[in-house]
């Protein structure tokens, strides 16, 4: 361990620990607690669902909802399997160019000495906050420019340069990659692509894991901008989705259920990062 | 490389740091500047420049000048309803959401990792449960099958059920404490990666120093250390909380009461998504736009302070 991490910093009063704990607990419970009614909600058998007074957790859960789901899907035209495959193979491989293509970038823009740079990066920066919006349209134009309607790319391509990767990274790199660190590793005789790997990826694993998180999350919750996908064998979950809560109040339990299967992988990938976030958070201490 | 390995130490530093070094980082950039100029630089243009036309998505776009953002002034009698809202909304959930999303990351920073990733997974619960904001619409329904209806119509608080959404008085209240509960995530672990970016050993050097309370080690040494991840909170931030529309239009419909909760964004997408005016659309895009961009100026200039 570190000397920082041995030596006790300031405590609190104890009223400052009640204070502290309470707020935790309030502001945790207001963000937690609508999840929790998701999980509930997709226990509950029919009349729970539209008992009165309203309740909000299940008194005797069911698994129904989760059973049910086959036969409302066996209606769709290609196996559930299918859009499950694309979910997964867009979310990962969308998410490991962007990785890739946004540290990069990101590693340019915070230590070369490329003219003009610092004009493209606040380019990158305030492009965040154009509206996506009207976007569709020019978009719609250069996917067909580009003869890619209706194949994977319509997912994969735009979301590859997406600025706020490059921002959170470069951000990252510029307080976190001191310049004489690679200065050192240059009279060693690495190269850029070799720092890169050797040292930027390392040791900004905190900012990328997060970043991997936030990729996959938004692929995977987001479908394709319209009219740019119409064959059935090339759609993702989403859509699955929509069609399952598009069958009204019957069908709120089951909608519910589906919901909460599609949030098990984000939550998987969370813990994963997460986890990795807080192993270089206690590794990074072991540096003296 | 290989030959240069006998030369004397200067040179190859040089070298390196020479066309090589420039021609390395060109192919890093490569990959993402080509497909940021493709898919968002050139629709962008696109769409900023369609601001000048009228456009119905069916006929050719005709040039109209200026007219479209001249309507916005004196053609259009909800839009400046729906900016006076937006900054309403902005104002604050902004501001909130950026010191709550901190603070929250930097009290559970002193907890073990265990304690700290299932606190931090409460806080990001929203973000990860996708469109699970419909379950406000379930809380705050108008009918007495509402659960907040039906807890205070059993506690004698009201006498009949209120509908909150279509409540003038209410409503923008309970939408902004929706959009809080959305917005917390991507700022919120960006803090919590970015506390590990402030470097250990200036801790000990502000203890050396003399730094003495939690709240000064916090001005002094946490906050500017984490100065560049907390500009790019206050984007993402910005760009939140301006944007807010969709959730709120399928919380309390769109046009709202009196239009007391519609947005800019809410506007928009009716104009250019309902009623296929992209040339307005794009126009009010670009109002919207410029007034990011200023609140990102200014909230540049402001975070420089930290630390003095």
């Amino acid at each position: 361990m570190s000397k920082y991490a041995e030596y006790k910093r300031y405590t609190r009063s104890r009223a400052g620990n009640v204070a502290y704990f309470a707020f935790l607990f309030l502001m945790g419970a207001f963000s937690v607690l609508p999840l929790v009614y998701c999980v509930c909600t997709a226990f509950k058998p029919l009349d729970e669902l539209l008992v009165f007074p309203p309740r909000f957790f299940v008194h005797r859960p069911t698994v129904e909802n989760f059973t049910e789901l086959p036969s409302l899907l066996e209606k769709l035209q290609v196996p559930l399997s299918r859009y499950l495959f694309n979910s997964v193979f867009i979310a990962v491989v969308t998410t490991v160019l962007h990785i890739f293509a946004a540290s990069m970038a990101a590693y340019a823009f915070s230590k070369s000495k490329i003219k003009g740079l610092g004009i493209f990066f606040l380019v990158v920066q305030f492009s965040l906050l154009y509206n996506g919006t009207t976007l569709s349209i020019p978009q719609y134009l250069i996917f067909s420019q580009l003869h890619i309607i209706n194949t994977f790319w319509v997912y994969i391509l735009p979301a590859i340069p997406s600025s706020m990767g490059a921002f959170l990274m470069k951000q990252y790199m510029d307080s976190g990659i001191p310049d004489s660190l690679l200065e050192a590793a240059k009279i060693d005789g690495a190269g850029v692509f070799r720092i890169y790997w050797r040292i930027v990826m390392p040791i900004t694993k905190p900012a990328w894991m997060t970043l991997l998180l936030f990729a996959f999350q938004g692929i995977w919750q987001t479908g394709p901008s319209a009219g740019t996908i119409f064959s059935e064998e090339l759609k993702t979950l989403p859509y699955v989705m929509s069609s399952i809560a598009a069958g009204g109040t019957a069908r709120a339990g089951s909608a519910m259920a589906a919901t909460v299967i599609l949030m098990i992988p984000p939550i998987l990938v969370y813990f994963i990062t997460q986890s990795n976030v807080m192993e270089t958070m206690s590794s990074a201490g072991m540096k003296d | 490389m290989r030959q240069m390995k006998k030369e004397p130490e200067k040179t190859r530093v040089r070298r390196l740091s020479g066309k090589g070094e420039m021609a390395a980082f060109y192919l890093m950039l490569a990959p993402f500047a080509l497909l940021f100029f493709l898919f968002t630089v050139l629709p962008v243009l696109t769409s900023a420049g369609l601001g000048f036309f009228t456009y119905d998505m069916i006929s050719m776009p005709k040039w109209n000048g200026a007219q479209n953002f001249l309507r916005m002034v004196v053609g259009d009698e909800v839009f400046p309803k729906t900016v006076t809202n937006t900054l309403k909304f902005a104002a604050v959930t902004g501001p909130v959401s950026f010191f709550l999303s901190f603070l929250l990351a930097w009290f559970i920073n002193e907890f073990k990792p265990l304690g700290r990733s299932a606190l931090a997974f409460l806080f990001y619960a929203p973000a990860l449960a996708g469109n699970a904001f419909f379950v406000w619409n379930v809380a705050f329904s108008g009918d007495s099958y509402g659960y907040v209806n039906s807890a205070m119509l059993s506690l004698g608080l009201i006498d009949e059920p209120v509908n909150w959404f279509r409540n003038v008085q209410y409503n923008t209240g309970i939408l902004i404490a929706v959009q809080l509960w959305v917005s917390l995530g991507v700022a919120f672990l960006a803090n919590i990666a970015g506390l590990q970016n402030v470097n250990p050993e200036m801790y000990e050097a502000g203890a050396l120093d003399g730094i003495r309370t939690r709240w000064h080690e916090l001005w002094y040494i946490t906050l500017p250390g984490m100065k560049n991840i907390l500009l790019f909170g206050a984007v993402m931030q910005i760009q939140a909380t301006f944007s807010i529309g969709s959730v709120i239009t399928s919380l309390a419909g769109y046009p709202s009461v009196d239009n007391s909760v519609d947005t800019i964004v809410s506007h928009l997408s009716d104009v250019g998504i309902t009623r296929y005016e992209m040339g307005y659309a794009a126009a009010i895009s670009v109002f919207l736009f410029a007034m990011m961009a200023v609140t990102r100026v200014a909230v540049g200039k402001m975070l420089d302070f930290l630390g003095r």
